[in-house]
């Protein structure tokens, strides 16, 4: 769902449908009781392949050591504008 | 029909009536997310009768507001279209009466936007949006109710061939009317056709067209509609709520 | 029944919305927090991970591992849960063709098919346990599982929609803030978005009861027959009494429930009387009095008997609303069976058109 223009879909919720028409139809009906959103999007549970807790470890942690790809890593002398 | 205030009654009665029948299938849903639906479809027409009847009483200026349009009118006083006022029938029975419902609904509204009434312009702006929605609504179950099963397909034909005459009447010619209903006809047919056509349906020969909702004269049904809508509201004159 | 814990610190907002927007704040910042490292190691004992997960006020997630027992609680509890909400469209549902003015048809309506979509939400987060909702829905169709045993109680008058939305959505809030802390993210979640939707309903039921407590005689004495006749079943929905509620010590532990069931009936019965006050109204319970020394109302506890006998099948309704619910769900298959068909053929006619 998007909230507003501007803003990235995030996941709402969960539903059953028969097929795709249906599904965006019961979206709209259901999680957008309150002018939650401006556009919506569905997918088959069946197509989602999520990553197991099990294997947090591999995926995550070795992002954890790379701390140059932030620029708060680099040290800005005094005085340096537009950087 | 004569006067912006026969006119606003009468679609207002309509919006009205639709909207009872359609809350009669909360909790009664063929599926849970579709109670959700009618609910939806349900509460559009509830909010556009609201406004229709509350313009009706201002254009009529006897001190009348939406509630006492709503609540202390009995049948033959009421202007909707027969076909809002029959029975829900099946799924597919209420599924025929929005479709049709919608397909005249939707250029009507649209109609109305451009009228030279502001507010019944205003109006028309709001409704032909919920319209066009309902008139999806209907037309994704009809397509599949007709090309589902063969139960499904022998209960929508059914269903069409039901409802069919009692969409005549919502065109009957009046050039003095904000819209002329006349004028809505061709595009009503061709919205109609190429759902039913989509859906494996059959549109019936029109032969029988059963009328009198305009003028008052309805089906036996409004009747008990109204008797359950109003029984609270005239148990208690003048009470507020 | 679902039960619960509050926070000792003043929540932001105040009241109980206020309440659900902390345990959305705890429940971000907790995510934000995080665990110590990461997932348990292969030799690591699982049942010390998710203890310690629960102890740090984590969230589980669908794909954690977790005790088998906890898993079966939560599909119970949030099942039951979300048959309440369908069920208790009913006893509403059944005013709305009489509603007594079309601003109150429009906000019941709306009222009922939140409650169908709280519903849904509800299945969708028992799904996340591992079993489908039609496995559930059959469950509640055969009677091997429960619905709150409220909604076996008749609306008769319109006054009963009023004190619907004052008394039993507002035990159903007390109930459900404390859910929003639950330890299960997905139930968590839901409970959240169900507790932020549901705050209109307890104001339009006291908006209802308030305006009939202030109209004709008739209608003032519609809205305290209304309040005699829900007050006790309204105290009921709590459950039983501590002393004899098997699943809380461990509920409470794993922390799905946070109080327990006195403690919630204690807290809803002191929100209540100042409300009757201001209504005018007067709560059926001639032991109704403050009690300084506890700093809360002492009561008349509701007949927890009657409770056992609604439970096992013999309120007033059991039976029609069952009924109700079977007949809508076989009067549907059709359809939905219609609906299935339609889907297959166009999968079989895009299989088609690939080949």
């Amino acid at each position: 769902m998007r909230a507003r223009r501007g803003l990235s879909h995030t996941h709402v919720g969960s539903l059953h449908a028969p097929d795709a028409e249906l599904a965006l139809r019961n979206a709209r009906d259901l999680y957008t009781r309150r002018q939650e959103g401006v556009s919506i999007w569905v997918v088959p549970a069946s197509a989602i392949t999520a990553s197991s807790p099990d294997e947090k470890d591999a995926f995550f942690d070795p992002a954890a050591d790379k701390v140059y790809r932030h620029p708060t890593f680099y040290d800005v002398p005094d005085g340096v504008a537009h950087l | 029909m004569i006067g912006p205030f026969d006119f606003a009654l009468a679609l207002g009665d309509d919006a009205l009536v639709a909207a009872q029948r359609l809350a009669e299938w909360t909790t009664r849903a063929p599926e849970m997310e579709e109670d959700i639906a009618l609910a939806n479809i349900a509460l559009d027409q509830l909010g556009a009768a609201r406004l229709l009847l509350s313009y009706a009483g201002e254009l009529e200026g006897a001190g009348r507001d939406e509630d006492a349009l709503a609540f202390l009118r009995d049948d033959r006083e009421f202007r909707n279209c027969l076909l809002v006022e029959l029975p829900n029938g099946d799924f597919a029975v209420t599924m025929a009466k929005l479709l049709f419902l919608a397909a005249y609904q939707l250029p009507l509204y649209t109609a109305l936007a451009g009228c030279a009434d502001e507010r019944l312009a205003a109006i028309g702006a709001k409704a032909r949006k919920e319209s066009a929605y309902h008139l999806d609504h209907a037309s994704t179950w009809v397509r599949r109710l007709g090309d589902g099963t063969e139960e499904s397909h022998r209960r929508m034909q059914a269903a069409v061939d039901q409802v069919w005459p009692y969409v005549h009447e919502l065109f009957a010619p009046d050039p003095a009317a904000p819209v002329d209903p006349a004028t809505l006809r061709a595009d009503f047919d061709a919205r109609v056709a190429a759902v039913l056509d989509e859906a494996t349906l059959t549109r019936p020969e029109s032969g029988w067209a059963p009328a009198g909702g305009r003028d008052g004269v309805h089906t036996e049904h409004l009747s008990f509609l109204l008797a359950e809508m109003q029984v609270l509201h005239r148990a208690h004159p003048g009470a507020r709520w | 029944m679902y039960g619960n814990d509050f926070s000792a610190e003043d929540a932001p907002g105040g009241g109980l919305l206020g309440e659900v927007e902390a345990a959305e704040a705890a429940l971000r910042e907790a995510a934000a927090r995080g665990r110590r490292g990461g997932a348990p190691g292969p030799d690591e004992d699982l049942e010390a991970y998710f203890t310690e997960v629960v102890d740090a006020d984590q969230k589980i997630e669908p794909r954690d591992w977790m005790p088998e027992a906890y898993r079966k609680t939560l599909i119970r509890q949030i099942a039951q849960h979300a048959h309440s909400e369908i069920i208790g469209m009913q006893p509403e549902g059944n005013w709305i063709s009489r509603a007594p003015s079309l601003k109150r048809k429009a906000i019941l309506l709306a009222k009922v098919q939140d409650e169908a979509g709280h519903g849904l939400y509800l299945y969708a987060a028992a799904e996340t346990l591992g079993i489908s909702r039609d496995e559930l829905v059959e469950l509640l169709l055969n009677g091997r599982q429960k619905y709150s045993s409220i909604f076996n109680y008749p609306t008769l008058t319109w006054a009963d929609v009023g004190a619907i939305g004052w008394l039993v959505d507002g035990a159903a809030i007390v109930n459900q803030v404390p859910l929003c802390r639950c330890s299960y993210g997905p139930y968590a979640r839901a409970m959240i978005r169900v507790c932020k939707e549901e705050s209109f309903h307890q104001r339009q039921g006291y908006e209802i009861l308030h305006t009939l407590a202030h109209g004709t005689g008739e209608q003032k004495a519609m809205a305290q027959d209304a309040l005699d006749r829900w007050w006790y079943p309204s105290l009921a929905m709590f459950g039983p009494p501590d002393t004899d509620s098997t699943h809380s010590a461990q509920s409470m532990a794993w922390k799905i429930k946070r109080f327990s069931n006195d403690e919630l009936r204690q807290r809803f019965v002191d929100m209540c009387v100042q409300q009757a006050e201001i209504l005018g109204l007067t709560i059926p319970d001639p032991e109704l009095r403050w009690n300084e020394s506890r700093q809360a109302y002492d009561f008349t506890q509701p007949d927890y008997d009657e409770l056992m006998r609604v439970i096992k099948g013999q309120g007033p309704c059991n039976r029609q609303r069952m009924e109700h619910r079977r007949r809508a769900h076989a009067d549907g298959a059709w359809v939905r069976e219609a609906a299935a068909a339609y889907a297959a053929k166009r999968v079989e006619q895009k299989e088609k058109v690939a080949a």
